[in-house]
């Protein structure tokens, strides 16, 4: 087994699998706390959803669907922000919105002919075919993204905690809101290079989920949380190279058990749901 | 001596509507000062205009002769509105700390200044037996005084408590009072609590604020709970009946406005 394991890593595109794969996770827990939280998860898959459109459109103007991506989701991520309230109680128009860029999404591709085999890519997820260029950008994205967190952390803690007496202690809300959904909006777009616009949710929300679960303190929560997504994305990436299904299969897959198996220990073992 | 604060004709529109007009009250360091009024006569927006929240289209407002402004330190707020963290483990002391200098920009951590005022708070507003539970699985009791310690985090002199009875069965009620009152007289901080019914709060107010139809009267129980200062401020017909130490407030024409048990 560990023979099999030294062969793994001597591949140039399995390294660089699990070097952006890390990257992704680990931004992706930190963030997806907040998420948890802060009941955002609707909005990371809303995201995710309008980074399709990016990452199809990009092709056409020669972009690489990251870029394309990103750029998206930022402007989109921005503007959640900045309406933030008002979304959630507007379900319907958020839904019209959601699949006319789906929608839109699917012309792009169709226009841009050879290109449609990547749709699957973008979907579901092609970690094994990042490049050394595509590892720097996410290096740098996730680096600037952790960063700007650790600067507003302690806010938007309170803030999510705590949203009325945040406002009084003189918080902005509406700019750490927006400061959020621009650091959740990159995170969105790396965690789909790993495994896909489609399934974004579970590497975003997994991993903080079961780790807000059990721990009872903020840095527990989130150091367990990092270690989850690393672990899943890890084990994920290896276990495709083994068996040759889809690395996305595996990390949503492992993920799922691992939130099966805590739900049924505190709901019928610890017994701490009321 | 400096008023703990001092309200001089202070008017309120919100959305084109006159919410407050001209309230005058003047409130001494020290005073336990209960507020109340019907839905939407503009308890909560007094509390927000008070935190700076809320803008005034006339008079003044001040704190220890401070006009109100945001992020006044002097004043600790306990909100309306309930926190809920479901299916979360965060802890109840986590959920104190995350309060604790959370105005501050950096990574929230906690250095041992801070933990010590979180556990000052924490003792004070009685969470110490349950503070290391997950908040989630908290009785609603449990709850508003863990809102109570976040509130007393950085000793404030003001504290304005916004409806911390509602949705509360009558004896968790009343141990929030007592614990409200003990803090009151081992701080002699200056307390504001709104509230839906006079009743729990008989023995430990001071003194009362009752705003109806945009006005307030601020004077002793017996001056403003009265079927004549009320039906000035009603501008209807109310009387006030007291049966064996409760009090209730009903309109002429029927239909009780505040009834309610008290122990």
């Amino acid at each position: 087994m560990i023979e099999q394991l030294k062969e793994f890593l001597s591949y140039d595109f399995v390294r660089s699998a699990l070097i952006a794969g890390s990257l992704a996770a680990i931004l992706g827990a930190v963030v997806g706390y907040f998420v948890v939280i802060r009941k955002v998860g609707f909005a990371a898959h809303a995201l995710a959803h309008v980074g399709f459109t990016g990452a199809t459109g990009a092709a056409l103007f020669g972009i690489s669907p990251l870029n394309g991506m990103l750029a998206i989701s930022l402007v989109a991520g921005a503007m959640m922000g900045v309406f933030g309230n008002r979304l959630h109680r507007s379900e319907i128009a958020i839904g019209m919105v959601l699949s006319v860029c789906l929608g839109v999404g699917t012309l792009f591709l169709t226009l841009y002919s050879g290109f449609a085999g990547q749709a699957s890519a973008i979907l579901f997820g092609n970690i094994f075919g990042v490049s050394e260029q595509q590892i720097i950008q996410i290096a740098y994205l996730s680096a600037a993204s952790l960063g700007t967190l650790c600067v507003f952390s302690r806010k938007l803690l309170f803030a999510s905690i705590q949203p009325d007496l945040a406002e009084a202690r003189g918080v902005s809300l509406s700019m750490l809101s927006m400061v959020f959904m621009v650091i959740l909006a990159v995170s969105v777009t790396l965690a789909s290079q790993v495994v896909g616009i489609l399934l974004v949710f579970t590497l975003i929300i997994g991993p903080a989920g079961i780790a807000a679960r059990l721990f009872r303190g903020f840095w527990s929560g989130t150091a367990a949380s990092v270690g989850i997504a690393l672990a899943a994305v890890w084990s994920g990436i290896l276990l495709a190279c083994a068996t040759n299904w889809p690395p996305s299969f595996w990390i949503t897959g492992i993920l799922f058990v691992l939130y099966l198996a805590v739900e049924i220990i505190c709901r019928f073992v610890l017994r701490t749901e009321r | 001596m400096t008023p703990a604060l001092s309200i001089v004709d202070a008017g309120v529109r919100l959305g084109g509507l006159d919410i407050l007009r001209a309230v005058n009250a003047e409130i001494a360091p020290g005073e336990f000062i209960g507020i109340f009024g019907p839905n939407g006569a503009g308890k909560s927006t007094l509390i927000r205009c008070i935190l700076g929240l809320a803008p005034l289209v006339s008079g003044t407002i001040s704190i220890f002769g401070v006009p109100a402004g945001r992020a006044n330190r002097m004043i600790g707020y306990m909100p309306q509105s309930r926190v809920s963290l479901e299916g979360t483990a965060l802890s109840a002391r986590s959920m104190v700390a995350a309060v604790a200098a959370g105005d501050r920009w950096g990574l929230p951590w906690s250095g041992r200044a801070l933990r010590a005022e979180v556990e000052r708070a924490i003792e004070l507003a009685g969470v110490e037996e349950y503070a290391d539970r997950p908040f989630a699985v908290l009785s609603g009791g449990e709850r508003q005084r863990v809102g109570l310690a976040q509130a007393l985090l950085g000793t404030p002199q003001l504290l304005l408590l916004d409806e911390p009875l509602a949705s509360l069965d009558p004896r968790n009620q009343m141990l929030l009072i007592e614990r409200v009152a003990e803090i009151k007289k081992t701080t002699r901080t200056t307390i504001l609590f709104t509230a839906h019914d006079v009743n729990p709060l008989l023995g430990v107010m001071d003194r009362v604020l009752y705003i109806a139809g945009g006005e307030a009267a601020i004077g002793s129980l017996d001056e403003v709970i009265t079927s004549e200062a009320l039906s000035h401020l009603y501008k209807t017909e109310i009387r006030v009946i007291r049966v064996e130490g409760n009090i209730f407030i009903i309109a002429a024409e029927g239909g009780v406005i505040e009834a309610a048990r008290h122990d």
